[in-house]
């Protein structure tokens, strides 16, 4: 008997062991895919460099790689994505801030359980509609009663729809640092004899400031990377330009430009999709990380 | 800050009509801005069902992409979509469910799990075009899948992971203490105990987790561009190795043709996406709602 169970316990313990091994090497996929992305962007990228120097790759302003003469200034389109990006800001932070507000400290319950829901689904959206949406919506209708000669893809109405589309996300990471204001905080203003907008303007948003810049940052990396809304309302026109009515190209529609023509692997117009991967990469990464940092430099504890 | 300077004239109570004043005004104005993105989505979801509803028939669904646009169907991107969802389900919820299972119940609050937690939060925020870069390089080119579904599956796979780890670890961790702690006096290892108390109890959350992620996978086109290019297929795929097209490309598509035939055609491939994925949200939804009614008994 007695051998019989120190065998099934030697074997429970190998058995413990093996599982173990496969759960932690489940859980280093993801290490590995950090580790692969890096990798991938960064070796790919040097095939890029070792025909492009750096220098001309982060300060030409002139990108032309599918014609004769090519040249890789990346500036045209990380202008582009910029302009597009500081459009939605516009758009995304106001918007995105005052939902926050009014689903944090005035929607009635019965509201809040319509307008959140409603709110995911927005988020839900898959970003081709949003393209679809912005050419054949938004662009008409600026043409129609602001813009009478404004072109067919621009920068505005990319911009405009990108900023609607990150607003779900701005509005709940701001809507859960509001939530997480403690009640006595504002119970204090209202003692003071505080009205309710000024318990909101002075105690409120002031005191979840930093989970409201971050939920900025975040909602701003998240436009940077978006890559079907700026391909198909944008246009493919690599140009610095501040004027918004204008067509440009963002990074990420350039990736999606070249991926669509089947490029021959290893040509330098393959390569130049991941030097301009790497850049994107990095940006939003920084953003992020930056966006972490500020949560946790600045959360006031409670 | 505005007081000081009109105080003096001001009675407090003329100031406090004032006060009111501005806190209706913003009141008004916070509601309004919770309606941009409400209405916003009212205008999208008309907006395609005028465009797209007189172009679905029966034949959208079966036929190929055609060149003319009344013979154009979603036949070759439906049944893509369908196998690369099915694929990445098949690969994402075994290693989301195990990466979950071991950061919550085999590693401690250390330097070590801090890592991975970090490492998975900052790959959600990694834009998903950059996952189809990584596809293109590894799968399609140095693991030799070609342009192939599974190439497609892998990549999709990877880029939802971290949706699907998350959900399975907040499952998990809503698993109270006792019921581990039961399974240990009555003798059980810590993998008995995992897959007979813990899985258990949490399958409904992580379930609802995979089929969220499952429908983010299915409006994807970003990767699947890297991944499967701009084709004209008149074919669905018999194998993983095949190639393939899904609806969100096949809408790119149409959508960059400029006639306006072909932007309802569009539309109405929207809308299948759409249904698709609305679809796929009530069944998590419904998931979620009997799991707690279950659980408030």
């Amino acid at each position: 008997m007695a051998t019989v169970w120190a065998l099934k316990r030697r074997t429970t313990r190998r058995n413990e062991q093996i599982i173990f091994l496969v759960l932690f090497l489940s859980a280093m996929v993801s290490i590995l895919t950090t580790v692969g992305i890096i990798y991938v962007l960064v070796s790919e990228s040097l095939g890029f460099f070792q025909q492009v120097s750096l220098w001309d790759f982060l300060m030409g302003s002139q990108w032309t790689p599918l014609f004769q003469p090519q040249h890789f200034g990346v500036l045209p389109l990380v202008g582009g994505t910029l302009l597009v990006t500081g459009l939605s800001a516009l758009v995304a932070l106001p918007v995105g801030l005052g939902s926050a507000v009014y689903l944090s400290e005035y929607a009635p319950e019965r509201a809040r359980r319509v307008l959140k829901p409603l709110l995911e689904v927005l988020a839900g959206v898959p970003t081709v509609v949003y393209g679809y949406f912005a050419l054949t919506f938004v662009t008409p209708l600026l043409q129609r009663y602001l813009f009478h000669d404004m072109i067919v893809f621009n920068a505005l109405s990319a911009g405009l729809v990108m900023g609607i589309m990150i607003i779900p996300l701005v509005a709940a990471l701001s809507e859960d640092a509001m939530v997480a204001v403690p009640r006595s905080l504002r119970e204090g203003a209202y003692a003071l004899g505080a009205t309710k907008f000024e318990v909101v303007s002075k105690v409120v948003v002031p005191s979840a400031l930093s989970g409201v810049v971050a939920a900025f940052i975040l909602g701003l990396s998240r436009a940077i990377g978006e890559t079907m809304l700026v391909t198909i309302a944008a246009g493919a026109t690599p140009r610095l330009t501040l004027d918004p009515r204008e067509s440009i190209q963002a990074m990420t529609a350039y990736i999606v430009q070249v991926s669509l023509g089947e490029t021959p692997h290893g040509t330098l117009v393959y390569h130049s999709i991941f030097a301009v991967g790497l850049t994107l990469f990095v940006m939003t990464l920084g953003m992020n990380i930056l966006g972490q940092w500020v949560v946790h430099r600045w959360r006031a504890r409670y | 800050m505005l007081w000081p300077v009109l105080g003096p004239r001001l009675t407090f109570r003329q100031r406090l009509g004032v006060r009111k004043t501005l806190g209706r005004a913003a009141y008004v104005f916070l509601l309004g801005t919770t309606l941009v993105g409400i209405a916003t989505l009212a205008a999208l979801l008309l907006d395609i069902l005028l465009d797209g509803l007189p172009w679905l028939s029966v034949d959208f669904f079966t036929n190929y992409p055609s060149r003319h646009p009344e013979q154009a169907g979603i036949r070759a991107a439906l049944f893509g979509t369908l196998w690369m969802a099915a694929l990445t389900a098949l690969l994402c919820f075994p290693i989301g469910v195990a990466t979950a299972v071991y950061l919550e119940e085999y590693t401690s609050q250390n330097w070590l799990s801090r890592i991975f937690n970090t490492n998975i939060s900052n790959l959600a925020g990694v834009p998903s075009i950059v996952y189809g870069l990584l596809g293109l390089a590894i799968f399609v080119h140095t693991l030799s899948l070609g342009r192939s579904v599974l190439a497609g599956a892998l990549t999709m796979t990877l880029l939802v992971l971290p949706v699907v780890i998350v959900s399975a670890q907040e499952a998990i961790r809503a698993v109270p203490d006792a019921h581990r702690q039961g399974a240990y006096a009555l003798g059980a290892t810590k993998w008995q105990t995992v897959r007979n108390i813990v899985l258990p109890a949490a399958l409904p959350g992580i379930l609802t987790g995979t089929i969220l992620a499952m429908a983010r996978a299915v409006g994807e086109a970003a990767p699947m561009i890297a991944i499967a290019a701009l084709v004209y297929l008149t074919f669905t795929p018999v194998s993983p190795l095949d190639r393939f097209t899904v609806l969100p490309i096949q809408i790119f598509n149409w959508v960059s043709r400029p006639q306006a035939e072909w932007q309802g055609v569009a539309a109405a491939a929207i809308g299948v996406l759409l249904v698709l994925m609305l679809g796929m949200n009530a069944a998590a939804i419904l998931l979620r709602n009997k799991y707690q009614r279950r659980s408030e008994e």
